[in-house]
């Protein structure tokens, strides 16, 4: 949540910025000055008059589809694993919490949870790993409170690759779970 | 070990581009190898045969690595008869078997041929037939000729007319994947597609008598485990249960499929009965249990197991039960099946960071590594035993491999284009 919170901050500053601008500044400039300002803006944000309040919370609130928010947790839709581990790295914990916050709110929606595993070892064991990976986050997930009939889970093992070569880079890429609404 | 490097291009002249050949290169042969001679057979008549019978049996011969054939330049003479032999020619040259023949048309599409195996320093026949074909059978003859000099030279049926199943992958412009399942000759020629799908194929494994193939496919986005029949395209969906639908494995009679499946929660081994379609529970463990396979006496079955905390090779009875761990050499060793006369497993083994191909023989636990690789996989024995195909990596590229059961002999396959993986060799013709 601290990454959201920032992030309001940031659009509280450019938002300021604009205000402070007699000129008209395009929405790229806009875009810019948040980019490159993140780091100072948490402070002036906490700091902002009460006149640019109302300013920020427009800027910050999303009113499509939360999962079509590129700046929500829920924009990171692929969880990667250890070598030959299908345990989910505490990294990733925050956004599985996420993802199992927006299905418990939203009981009509389903997620594919798709497990895959690298080239090493034979495929048959590697769809085995692929579907313990997922049925880890499965798992995650159900403890958060999601249902059961909203998680599909398949495992692909290694036959649907997302990086082709074999370095461990790519190997690290195709150790994963995909989360597909 | 002295190092033959032989491609053998094989294409025919006349095929369509779309059928993509594979080639085969022996990397490796056997010192001491059987000198033999096979000169071109006569072709008597009208309607000369569009397949060189002789050459056919030359490349069977020279790939096996048991053999060191006489290039056809090297010939004093070339006689198509016994009758017409020079031993004392052929003794100069060192070779000690020679093979002549003849293939005589017979009318429109038919020939009659005719072979003889001599032994040159004894100056006589070991054996000789003739046998009626046709212009699409040519080739298929030569491989049943090359079988019967392998047996009657060296005491063991040749597997030169058989078939080998694989997977092929073709990444598309769109960055999509073809996905192929083939069958082709052992010697890589008349590769067929049998199944062609945008999702993913795997595990392809024949039928004991050699008509159908059981596969798995995750066409309409889960895994299912289907049997097809080769020469009549016919398929039917055996299990498409929750979860991984896997594994395949014939029962030698023919009547039964191990398979893996993961309903429990987990994977497990089930024996699916296909004449009443009754499902039987073989594992129940939480671990992952996969890849079953039967020993040829139909009596018990291998599995890989992670149950010790990494996979290994288990074996358990065709009725269920405990199951007996079989391998402890290295920290991973999978997908195990056994050589037709039940003495040895093959298996990938993790060696020093690379996959390689193993066999252990199952008497004596003594366990050897045969192939060279970074990721080799999916070994299968040939139904004589005498060699083991398997996939490897050539760079990012699928290609399939075979060595000898002794790790003697090496030879590659390799497609012109895209992935190759997964074979199975047929067993043999009934």
């Amino acid at each position: 949540m601290k990454k959201v919170l920032s992030l309001s901050a940031t659009i509280t500053l450019s938002l300021l910025l604009m205000i402070g601008c007699s000129s008209t500044p395009t929405t790229e400039g806009g875009a810019e000055v948040s980019e490159q300002s993140t780091g100072a803006a948490s402070e002036m944000g906490a700091e902002g008059s009460e006149a640019s309040t109302s300013a920020a919370s427009q800027g910050e609130e999303w009113y499509g589809d939360p999962l079509e928010n590129p700046n929500s947790l829920l924009a990171t839709r692929v969880i990667y694993f250890d070598y030959d581990q299908s345990l989910v790295r505490s990294d990733y914990l925050e956004v599985i919490q996420a993802h199992a916050d927006y299905l418990a709110a939203n009981p009509q929606a389903v997620v594919r949870l798709e497990g895959h595993a690298d080239e090493r070892g034979t495929r048959e064991y590697n769809l085995g790993l692929g579907e313990n990976r997922a049925n880890s986050v499965r798992s995650l997930m159900m403890a958060q409170g999601v249902a059961d009939n909203q998680m599909v889970v398949v495992s692909y093992g290694e036959e649907r690759p997302s990086a082709f070569d074999n370095t461990d880079e790519a190997m690290a890429l195709n150790r994963r779970v995909e989360l597909v609404y | 070990m002295k190092k033959i490097v032989l491609m053998l291009l094989v294409f025919l002249a006349c095929h369509s581009a779309v059928k993509a050949e594979l080639t085969i290169e022996i990397t490796e042969g056997v010192e001491g190898a059987l000198p033999i001679a096979v000169v071109p057979f006569g072709t008597p008549g009208r309607g000369q045969p569009a397949v060189d019978l002789a050459e056919v049996i030359n490349a069977d011969l020279q790939r096996s690595g048991r053999f060191k054939t006489i290039p056809r330049a090297d010939m004093l003479s070339r006689p198509t008869s016994d009758r017409e032999v020079e031993f004392k020619d052929w003794r100069a040259l060192g070779v000690e078997n020679l093979v002549v023949g003849q293939v005589e048309s017979t009318g429109a599409g038919t020939y009659q041929v005719q072979f003889q195996l001599l032994d040159v320093y004894r100056g006589q026949q070991l054996t000789g037939y003739s046998i009626p074909t046709t212009a699409s059978n040519l080739r298929n003859t030569a491989h049943r000729i090359a079988d019967i000099i392998y047996e009657s030279l060296l005491g063991i049926p040749g597997a030169f007319s058989t078939r080998v199943a694989y997977i092929t992958s073709t990444r598309l412009a769109d960055g999509k994947s073809r996905l192929g399942l083939n069958v082709a000759d052992a010697d890589g020629h008349n590769p067929e597609t049998i199944v062609t799908s945008s999702e993913p194929l795997m595990s392809p494994a024949w039928s004991p008598d050699g008509m159908k193939i059981a596969y798995v496919s995750f066409e309409g986005g889960q895994s299912a485990v289907y049997v097809q029949g080769v020469y009549t395209g016919k398929r039917q969906k055996v299990t498409s249960f929750k979860g991984i639908n896997g594994a395949p494995a014939w029962s030698p009679d023919g009547r039964k499929l191990a398979l893996t499946l993961s309903k429990g929660g987990n994977p497990d081994i089930y024996i699916y009965d296909m004449r009443n379609r009754k499902l039987q529970q073989i594992t129940n463990h939480y671990s992952i249990d996969t890849e079953p396979a039967w020993s040829p006496d139909g009596k018990s079955l291998v599995f890989t197991s992670d149950r010790g905390g990494r996979p290994q090779i288990y074996r358990v009875s065709a009725f269920g039960g405990k199951a007996q761990r079989v391998t402890f050499e290295n920290s991973y060793n999978a997908r195990a099946s056994f050589s037709p006369d039940g003495k040895l497993l093959t298996f990938v083994t993790q060696d020093e960071g690379n996959y390689r191909i193993a066999v252990q023989d199952l008497k004596t636990g003594v366990m050897q590594v045969l192939s060279q690789g970074r990721l080799d996989e999916s070994p299968s024995f040939a139904p004589n035993g005498s060699m083991i195909i398997y996939g490897a990596k050539a760079g990012r590229r699928g290609v399939l491999a075979a060595v000898s059961t002794d790790g003697r002999v090496r030879q590659r396959l390799a497609l012109q284009e895209g992935d190759v993986r997964e074979p199975d060799w047929s067993p043999f013709k009934k």
